[in-house]
């Protein structure tokens, strides 16, 4: 669980850095979306990881809530868990649930698209199409609502996931305070550079 | 004071039980809570009904054997106290008070808030126990120096009086604050070094077998453990375990 989760960390920093780009310079996200998609190691090799490793999250995920869950057959009558817990750490498979059924939006978005684009139609690698396929996504106001929400709720899923990887990497020593710090950091930052590259676009194009 | 309490009652393990409203007045909220419960009894036994069975034995807060799940919460609403120690003091005259035994499959009801929580003895048995020599040569505990800051650690762990708290809170019912204290008394010690690697994996083995949860960090156990057991001890049988799988 911890060693996926932090696999797919890392693979959503690389992402909202290319995303950032689309801020900086059309060109420059074109060129690194252009990279990304013909490389045949980034094609053949790291998206097959990639998608394994989401697909593993996510059915470990849960197969252990299932698991917890019956270790508790007769619920009890009166809980106050809040007294003891926080909220989102109680509910990691719904905020989970969210960023699954974004993961389906996106790869119908982007990823069947590509399928679509370089191997069923055979159309010719064209370097320029990518800015304007991404600010096309971010046009309609209800599919961006959705993304912000997704990513609202990935925020809640790091804040407490990411510091909860390294405890259950047996991570403890005297950096563990600052581990802790920059993983509730991170877990504020990318989401939110996510959710501000959406608005940005939203906004300046139409 | 007076109280409303709903306690749940169950005949047997196969029973399928449910709570049982009883109106009880005149409690001093200098009373312990067990206390108000013996009153409760003494009430129930002379109309002539079944008392509520509960456990307990030191009242003093170091024995474990007291429970119940009290109005959402182990021990109660106070912190860092057994039930045994709290005091009526800390609910107010006319509350609802509902008390449950602790919940797990690993821990069945006997009867009404009684649990059989043998399942932790039979995890202590796996592994939380040290090879010494006890022919009557036993070598005097301080010619083995140990550094102040692990046995001061060691110290902190064995402070664990088993009462099933952390299991009872935790919303996966994982045994894993109870068990990683057991662990880190004896990993820290130069006495624990033999069996450390077996240890570790034999305990965690038999947690399993017993139909614990698992572990998803929510600090539940820790704030709801009456002796203040910390989450680095399960950090550190992590580190343990996953250590000890490697090297085997
Ligand atoms: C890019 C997306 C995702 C990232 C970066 C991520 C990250 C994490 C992290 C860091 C943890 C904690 C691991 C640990 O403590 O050992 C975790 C746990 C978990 N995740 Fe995800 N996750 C993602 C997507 C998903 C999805 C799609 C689901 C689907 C339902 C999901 C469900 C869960 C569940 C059920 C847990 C365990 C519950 C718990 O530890 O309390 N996650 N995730
Ligand atoms: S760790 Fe704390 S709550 Fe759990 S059994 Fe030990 S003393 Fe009780
Ligand atoms: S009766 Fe011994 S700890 Fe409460």
């Amino acid at each position: 669980m911890s060693l996926s989760a932090l696999f797919l960390i890392s693979f959503l920093l690389l992402h909202v850095a290319i995303n950032f780009l689309s801020v900086i310079s059309k060109d420059m996200y074109n060129e690194a979306s252009h990279f990304m998609g013909y490389n045949p190691i980034i094609q053949f090799v790291m998206q097959p990881i990639l998608i394994s490793g989401v697909i593993f999250h996510f059915v470990l995920g849960f197969v252990l809530e299932f698991q917890n869950k019956s270790a508790r057959p007769v619920p009890y009558v009166m809980k106050n868990s809040a007294a003891n817990s926080s909220w989102i750490s109680r509910n990691m498979l719904y905020s989970g649930l969210v960023i699954l059924a974004f993961l389906g939006v996106h790869f119908y978005d982007f990823w069947i698209h590509e399928i679509n684009y370089k191997y069923l139609t055979d159309q010719v690698p064209n370097e320029a199409r990518y800015f304007s396929e991404l600010v096309e996504k971010f046009k309609d106001p209800l599919r961006v609502g959705f993304y912000v929400l997704s990513f609202v709720l990935l925020m809640l899923h790091l804040l407490h996931g990411f510091q909860s990887a390294f405890q259950s990497l047996g991570v403890n020593n005297k950096f563990s305070p600052i581990i802790k710090k920059a993983a509730m950091t991170f877990s504020y930052v990318v989401p939110l550079a996510f959710i501000f590259i959406a608005l940005y676009h939203h906004f300046t194009h139409y | 004071m007076n109280l409303k309490l709903k306690i749940w009652r169950q005949k047997d393990a196969t029973d399928t039980g449910k709570i049982v409203d009883y109106n009880i007045s005149d409690v001093s909220s200098d009373m312990s809570f067990l206390e108000m419960l013996d009153v409760l009894n003494t009430q129930l036994i002379e109309k002539g009904d079944d008392p509520v069975s509960f456990d307990h034995d030191c009242r003093e807060g170091i024995c474990g054997s007291c429970s119940l799940q009290i109005n959402g919460q182990p021990h109660g609403p106070d912190g860092g106290t057994t039930t045994c120690q709290l005091h009526m003091r800390k609910f107010k005259d006319q509350q609802t008070i509902v008390i449950e035994p602790f919940r797990a499959k690993a821990f069945p009801i006997i009867k009404d808030l009684i649990i059989d929580r043998s399942a932790f003895d039979r995890i202590q048995q796996a592994g939380g126990y040290v090879s010494v020599n006890t022919s009557g040569n036993t070598q005097d505990a301080n010619t083995t120096p140990i550094n102040k800051v692990d046995a001061d650690h060691a110290f902190d762990a064995a402070a664990c009086i088993g009462c099933a708290a952390c299991v009872a809170a935790c919303k996966n019912s994982s045994a894993m604050l109870f068990v990683s204290a057991k662990v880190s008394q004896y990993a820290l010690l130069p006495q624990g070094q033999i069996e450390r690697q077996q240890r570790v994996q034999d305990m965690v083995a038999q947690m399993d077998e017993e139909g614990f949860g698992a572990c998803t960090n929510t600090g539940a156990c820790e704030a709801e453990c009456p002796k203040g057991i910390s989450l680095t001890n399960i950090a550190r049988m992590n580190r343990e375990y996953i250590g000890a799988n490697l090297k085997s």
